[in-house]
């Protein structure tokens, strides 16, 4: 297919990136391409210049210092799911990622770039909102950090501004968290019809909403019983859109459903 | 600083030859590999990054090439399914197990799974069905169903 004509620049620093993508109206970041390429086709987005971050190694890197894990934003499935770092300090964000599309798209697809097209139905946004995660924003004037509940601002739009780059995801780092995560999706390891990642703690659940919403919905229940877990969902009162896939009605049901599925997940990783 | 631009000269090794050309920032790798290059073993499915029949190596890793630019490979080192086959008249034992196991009916998938196949095997040579039916979950074939294609990928690995 022949995409509309765009610029392309390939940058070989973070700042130099930054200063491309503020210069530049209607720049846009190119990370692993596995939805910015497929929107261009379809004229979704129509950026006039890729700024491209793939030879910015130094987004790519996994560490873990102190208590906190470290991805950049570069990170691709794969990489997070061969890591011994996330195995050893958060193995939940493996686990998912070895649940996203298939290995074609995991070789090139990135975390930084499933939670900046904050696509609804994507299965990072819940999961960081529920472990607690922080993101590294970096611009002309500095850099920031936004808690996950604070960076996603509806579909399609986060706290990354124009002329800003997501450089990195901190998560708490807890081997053995309890840690759970459900989807419904078409087809094994299709896209998510309905999700819900769940983290327990001290007896408390922080219970996050995928694919209901402009933006994940964070549930704090009074409990982690499947009685709790489904009055929250209850009192949320989600008014998730019907498509071809599911109506509202029955996609609220299946939020319910992950909800406690990964609920009950999380408990039992957390034994 | 770099400055952003329509096209771009790009250097790309395939199947073991450097390639240097002039491309459109535009152009979508799959496109350059077949039209500028002229390997057609790559085939255009879905276009839409869902049907896997545009699958290559980049790098040693399967992607589709539908959804990397071609200036996007810069500097890279390629493999298509015409990379696959020692010589001429000779098949990789993965391709002679395609064949052997009756793995293709139309064929126009087949480039794309030998591909994904082919990284599996590379990583994991000998894999159980599971991991197989793993490798090429995102390679769609419409006529034949996956059985004889899964028992191909097995039997290569088994025979190893």
């Amino acid at each position: 297919m022949l995409l509309r004509e765009v610029e392309y620049a390939r940058p070989s620093s973070v700042d130099e990136a930054i200063r491309l993508l503020a210069a530049n109206e209607g720049a846009r970041a190119l990370a692993g391409g596995q939805t910015l390429v497929n929107v261009m086709k379809a004229r979704a987005a129509s950026p006039d210049v890729l700024v491209d971050l793939n030879s910015l190694d130094e987004l790519r890197e996994i560490s873990v210092s102190g208590e906190t894990l470290q991805l950049g934003a570069m990170a691709t499935y794969t990489r997070i799911m061969a890591s011994s770092e996330v195995d050893v300090s958060r193995p939940i964000l493996a686990e998912v990622a070895a649940q996203i599309a298939d290995v074609q798209v995991r070789n090139r697809g990135t975390i930084g770039g499933n939670i900046c097209s904050n696509d609804p139905t994507n299965h990072l946004p819940p999961l960081l909102v529920a472990l607690g995660a922080s993101m590294t924003i970096r611009g002309a004037d500095g850099e920031r950090t936004v808690a996950a509940n604070e960076f996603f601002l509806g579909v399609y739009m986060t706290a990354v501004g124009e002329g800003e780059l997501l450089l990195s995801v901190s998560v708490p780092a807890a081997a053995n968290a309890a840690d759970g995560f459900a989807s419904v999706t078409i087809g094994r390891d299709g896209t998510c019809i309905a999700n819900a990642a769940a983290s327990l703690a001290g007896g408390a659940a922080r219970v996050v909403l995928g694919c209901v919403d402009a933006v994940p919905i964070l549930l704090e229940p009074a409990g982690t019983d499947e009685e709790s877990i489904r009055q929250a969902v209850a009192a949320a009162s989600l008014e998730p859109p019907s498509d071809v896939h599911a109506s509202a009605e029955y996609r609220r049901h299946l939020a319910g459903v992950c909800a406690v599925r990964a609920v009950q997940q999380a408990t039992e990783r957390g034994r | 600083m770099s400055q952003p631009s329509l096209s771009r000269s790009i250097a790309v090794e395939v199947n073991g030859e450097v390639y240097e050309r002039e491309v459109d920032a535009r152009r979508l790798l799959v496109h350059f590999i077949r039209d500028d290059l002229d390997l057609t073993g790559t085939h255009v499915g879905c276009d839409t990054g869902n049907c896997g029949a545009c699958t290559i190596h980049l790098d040693g890793q399967a992607v589709k090439s539908c959804m990397v630019l071609a200036v996007q490979a810069d500097g890279s080192k390629l493999r298509t399914v015409e990379g696959l086959a020692p010589s001429d008249d000779q098949l990789s034992p993965l391709q002679q197990s395609f064949s052997a196991h009756h793995a293709l009916q139309c064929g126009y998938c087949t480039p794309g799974m030998l591909m994904s196949a082919s990284a599996l095997l590379e990583q994991n040579p000998r894999p159980t069905e599971e991991e197989a039916r793993k490798a090429i979950q995102g390679n769609i074939c419409r006529c034949t169903g996956y059985v004889n294609i899964v028992e191909a990928i097995v039997s290569t690995g088994a025979s190893a």
